[in-house]
């Protein structure tokens, strides 16, 4: 972040979203004792170790298993338990989709899939790890919730919101350590899409660690004399198809950002919302039909084009097309 | 729920077989081989076995849960379901027909009673049943979980990771059941994927492994599900490798994968409810 720069969000820490979700899971198993964790061999890496700690009987250690672990959720599901796998968001959709189309999106079982370390800002374990195609292929699944988080303070309360909602959900949450700019007293609201920055000129459509290069491009806009509203859309689907259509009928274009394909994510979700309803210019960031590769995560996010200066040109481009 | 007698159980199946063949030749689709070879183990688990209670609730408290793996036996499930008293025996006629709650393999999302989870998709049901256990372990409940797959399943990976999950967390509430009639889609598991020693490789997970020799004998099946139970309580999982014959009771049907997931015609089914004889009175 630079020093000059005015943004209308500010952080004071930066914590990572995996840690989010460890201390969000311990707090859903304090408040109900029907919450149940199961790990992939994984527990350090999805910061699940309080959990285990403190509900030794309500934790069951999968091993490198994550196609039994999906159906041993399911099962546990069935008499009350609102079981939480945890494992890398690779290894939590394409690894076991079948697994999660039959036993819990069809069979419409309460499994929530806490899913770690998506998207390029993985880093350096490179592409086999960094998966970009996961909210395409959750969205698509009919009955499944997909959230994406933005950071520390969302995710935790994403975590206990999901606890008490009944169906199954895709949690989707990252390993750097990112800036904290939302509340901590925050209502999670599903399906609620979160307007941050009023604006008149553009909308920035925005999920996960990209809500902040967001926040950043906003600022930088303003700089230039363009005021971009920023949407913060945590929740993928369902998707707030009414906040989206009002915000665009203001603004007359938008940007989609995203730490994913473009094929299947949110610009998709978006793309078909406008096209169906109030067709308007959009511009996306994302990864174009590309794989990830090893680096730093935020050298990466330079290179696939999806930090904020990415954003500032988009939105720009998406003006001028009106 | 009463349990039947011996005489009872076999006047039952002879029944149950007869829904069966009827029912996928109604609609010309479904699965008879592995269905016919199975009845027994289904009579005696529903009529005999099972601690259930026919008005349905997905969590099954207190009560015994059954888990079907291989989904595509499903004739043979809705039938002792609806005989069972879940649902009207006239719903039958709807088997794998447009607006049914009867899918071709079994699913909850139609609401279903007696069904708690889809299956069809090799290779799931063991876990799920596995979780299903734990859960009534934490919960206190004494009620038995029952699974069942089938012998070609076995070629499925996840089913190792299941085997070697339950010993190891000591799931000893649980009774897994593999229909093992030897037979395939393609043809013999012999030469579509041997299985080798299915007793010896789930012995050395750490499971409690009971043989049940004359899979189609209804005392024979009753008794080895008596003996498993007897097994339960001691930390091991148990597993009950039932040597059953594809297409049992129709003698054209008998011991051959052809009929694997195939309908008999007019000339056939008459051939088929010749040799078995009705009971309890069709649907």
């Amino acid at each position: 972040m630079e020093k000059t720069l005015d943004t209308k969000f500010t952080y004071t820490e930066k914590s990572d979203t995996r840690s989010g979700f460890g201390d969000g899971l311990l707090e859903a198993g304090r408040k109900n004792p029907n919450v149940v964790g199961l790990c992939a061999d994984l527990i350090g890496s999805l910061k699940m170790g309080a959990f285990q700690k403190e509900f030794p009987e309500r934790f069951f250690q999968v091993g490198i298993a994550e196609a039994n672990m999906m159906g041993l959720a399911a099962g546990m599901s069935i008499n009350g338990k609102i079981p939480f796998t945890g494992t890398f968001a690779n290894f939590s959709t394409g690894r076991v989709y079948d697994q999660i189309r039959q036993s819990i999106a069809y069979s419409e079982k309460n499994v929530k899939i806490c899913a770690s370390h998506a998207g390029l800002t993985l880093g350096e374990d490179g592409a086999t790890h960094q998966i970009l195609e996961d909210l395409g292929m959750m969205k698509m699944l009919p009955n499944m919730t997909v959230i994406n988080p933005c950071d520390y303070n969302q995710t935790k309360a994403a975590t206990m919101a999901i606890a008490d909602y009944h169906g199954p959900v895709y949690l989707r949450f990252g390993r750097p350590k990112w800036p904290i700019f939302t509340p901590a007293d925050q209502k999670f609201e599903i399906g609620k899409a979160w307007k941050m920055i009023e604006g008149k000129d553009v909308t920035i459509f925005a999920t996960g660690h990209l809500v902040w290069e967001a926040v950043v491009a906003e600022a930088k806009l303003r700089e230039e004399g363009i005021n971009a509203e920023v949407i913060n859309i945590h929740t993928i689907k369902p998707l707030d198809t009414k906040a989206i259509l009002e915000s665009v009928a203001k603004t007359g274009c938008c940007v989609t950002a995203e730490e994913h394909q473009y094929n299947g994510g949110l610009g998709d979700s978006v793309a078909q919302t406008l096209v169906r309803n109030n067709p308007a210019p959009q511009e996306f960031i994302g990864v174009d039909d590309s794989f990830g590769e090893s680096g730093k995560p935020m050298e990466l996010l330079d290179k696939y084009g999806l930090d904020a200066n990415n954003i500032v040109k988009a939105a720009k481009k998406a003006i001028s097309r009106k | 729920m009463e349990k039947l007698s011996t005489e009872q159980l076999k006047n039952t199946a002879s029944q149950v077989r007869r829904d069966i063949v009827r029912m996928v030749h109604d609609v010309q689709s479904g699965h008879p081989g592995a269905s016919l070879g199975c009845t027994e183990f289904f009579v005696a688990l529903y009529f005999n076995q099972l601690n259930h209670n026919k008005d349905f609730s997905i969590e099954g408290k207190g009560e015994d849960l059954f888990f079907l793996s291989n989904g595509h036996i499903s004739p043979v499930w809705y039938s002792v379901l609806a005989r069972s008293g879940y649902f009207n025996l006239d719903e039958l006629k709807t088997f794998r027909k447009i607006n049914s709650r009867l899918q071709g393999h079994p699913a909850t999302e139609e609401g279903l009673p007696g069904i708690r989870i889809a299956s069809g998709s090799l290779g799931q049901g063991l876990s799920v049943a596995i979780g299903a256990a734990q859960a009534k372990k934490i919960d206190g409940d004494d009620g038995i979980v029952y699974a069942l797959m089938g012998d070609g399943e076995q070629q499925e990976g996840q089913i190792w990771e299941a085997a070697m999950y339950a010993p190891h967390h000591k799931v000893d509430n649980l009774i897994a059941t593999i229909d093992f009639n030897g037979q395939q889609i393609d043809g013999p598991t012999d030469a579509v994927m041997n299985l080798k020693d299915l007793k010896a490789k789930w012995e050395a997970f750490g499971w409690e492994v009971i043989d049940t020799l004359k899979g189609n004998d209804m005392e024979s099946v009753v008794s080895s599900l008596e003996y498993a139970r007897t097994l339960l309580g001691k930390g091991k999982p148990v597993l009950n490798l039932l040597h059953t014959e594809m297409g049992y009771g129709v003698d054209f049907m008998v011991g051959t994968h052809k009929w694997h997931g195939v309908a008999p015609n007019d000339e056939q089914l008459e051939n088929a409810l010749g040799q078995l004889e009705e009971t309890l009175g069709d649907y």
